[in-house]
């Protein structure tokens, strides 16, 4: 019996599916971990270290397991059906972001040719995900942090938008395949370094805008633990606060290997000589390097207030990026 | 022939998910449920871009309805509710004189679905995005211009009205 082919491309996009969402699931495991080891030891503690023996590694999976079996409460005076519904929409929205990610030259989802500008569009559901959980809750806290969170996120949207054109400008493409494509050939010729200075200023920005839309320190305010208990998701537990809890590390995972693809040279070798090694390991390496930038600067700097955050957003970051991105539409033109 | 039915499959509950929240959006008695049920019909609507081979398209109604206008929806929701008591009074008003425009609406509704050729063939391989840049810096120049000072004047308007005034300002 011979198979037809489409049911073998079939069978091949399930398999991809369900992997990508395995890969979530371990990374935000580890990345549970890590972090609380990488806050222990930048605070000179130890974090855990029972669980499982070595340096508590089964931590994560113990965590995993209770939130697993805890009680799904939902407060009385909540709207519970927009309550159980936005934690889903907000996982959706951070998971659909994966479909266009170029694990390796082969290994994407769909290399659709509006690539990087779907990955902005769909993080937009996740802001509304977001006002839903504040709102359905019916506290003053989520709703403050709901509120504060999709400010942040429309505002750092156009900033982060922006940076990302620079290297699309240069690359002429918005497709992720291709833009990786372009940085062949060791790290001189990634974006990065590519158009010097202009992606350099792009990537800096990207990389600060992409904290914020991510909502994380220094710009975690929507939950800033010591003023709105923990932001829109004060009501939530069980199950679906590991749905919030999921998204968060799924979305540090997305911003980063966005980064990584349209800057650090996605699954290229930094050297020619190294291109023996699979390209889905220097992947996932830069994105989760990335991702470990970002836990560093967590317990490092202090969290922003609320003015601060706009000043940078419309006063620093958005007429930098569009001057860079005239400088690069002019360098663009003249180079021919 | 499977690859097609689940792409039938898909094309359905798209439509039934645009139709189906559409229906809550007009129905609904609460202006929060109408407001989140929009989230739906248009992420159904952009959906019904992509089976038109229109993927720009569909991305910028994520990004410019789901992004902008329903956050912004949801927000002025949210500020002139109170928080505590949910519900605010949603009632439907001067039923009968709403047929007029109603009528007006459907009526142009059924003339433009007459008149056009609904079947061009699109091609799904072809990017969509380099002949919408070119259009959108040649022919329509000038619509695309004037849309952006209109924003951009709204948005100065906006944030002058926002503003509290030279007098009122004490420090």
């Amino acid at each position: 019996m011979i198979i037809p082919a489409e049911y073998i491309s079939l069978l091949i996009s399930i398999v991809y599916t369900a992997g990508v969402v395995v890969f979530v699931l371990l990374f935000v495991l580890l990345c549970n971990w890590l972090e609380r080891k990488i806050s222990a030891h930048m605070q000179d503690r130890l974090g855990p270290m029972e669980t499982g023996g070595w340096h508590g590694w089964a931590q994560p999976i113990a965590d995993a397991i209770k939130l697993l079996l805890k009680e799904d409460i939902i407060p009385a005076a909540a709207d519970s059906k927009l309550f159980r519904i936005a934690p889903y929409i907000v996982f959706m929205g951070s998971l659909a972001g994966f479909a266009v990610l170029p694990f390796a030259s082969n290994l994407i989802g769909t290399d659709l040719n509006i690539g990087v500008y779907y990955v902005i569009a769909v993080t937009s559901i996740v802001v509304i995900g977001l006002l839903m959980a504040g709102w359905s809750s019916n506290n003053k806290w989520s709703l403050y942090g709901a509120m504060r969170s999709a400010s942040q996120m429309i505002s750092y949207e156009i900033p982060v938008a922006l940076a990302l054109l620079v290297p699309v400008i240069a690359a002429g493409s918005m497709s992720m395949n291709e833009i990786v494509q372009n940085q062949a050939g060791g790290f001189w010729n990634w974006y990065v370094f590519k158009t010097m200075p202009f992606s350099l200023i792009a990537f800096i920005i990207y990389f600060w805008a992409s904290l914020a839309e991510s909502n994380r320190a220094p710009f975690d305010l929507p939950e800033a633990e010591s003023e709105l208990v923990a932001g829109y998701f004060t009501e939530y537990s069980g199950i679906r606060f590991a749905f919030f809890f999921l998204a968060e590390y799924s979305d540090m995972f997305v911003v980063s290997a966005i980064a990584a693809t349209v800057f650090l040279g996605g699954w290229h070798a930094p050297f020619p000589f190294l291109s023996f090694i699979p390209g889905i390991v220097w992947f996932v390496s830069k994105a989760a390097f990335l991702v470990l930038v970002q836990m560093w600067l967590r317990w490092t700097l202090p969290r922003l207030r609320v003015d601060q955050l706009m000043h940078i957003c419309w006063k620093i970051f958005l007429p930098f990026s569009f001057v860079n991105l005239l400088l690069v539409s002019l360098w663009v033109v003249l180079k021919g | 022939m499977i690859i097609e039915l689940l792409t039938q499959i898909i094309f359905w509950a798209f439509v039934i998910l645009t139709v189906g929240s559409a229906i809550v959006v007009v129905f609904s008695k609460r202006i929060i449920y109408s407001a989140f049920a929009l989230l739906f019909t248009l992420f159904g609507v952009a959906g019904l871009y992509v089976f038109l081979a229109a993927d720009f398209l569909a991305a910028s109604q994520l990004l410019v309805y789901v992004g902008g206008i329903l956050t912004l929806i949801i927000f002025g929701v949210f500020l002139t509710t109170k928080l505590h008591g949910m519900s605010i009074p949603e009632q439907t008003h001067q039923r009968y004189l709403a047929i007029i425009p109603v009528a007006g609406i459907i009526a142009i509704l059924f003339y433009v679905f007459f008149s056009v050729d609904w079947f061009a063939h699109a091609s799904a391989a072809e990017p969509t995005t380099k002949d919408l840049g070119k259009l959108l810096l040649t022919t329509y120049l000038v619509p695309f211009e004037v849309a952006s000072v209109l924003l951009l004047a709204a948005l100065i308007g906006a944030m002058r009205l926002a503003r509290p005034r030279e007098e009122d300002q004490d420090d």
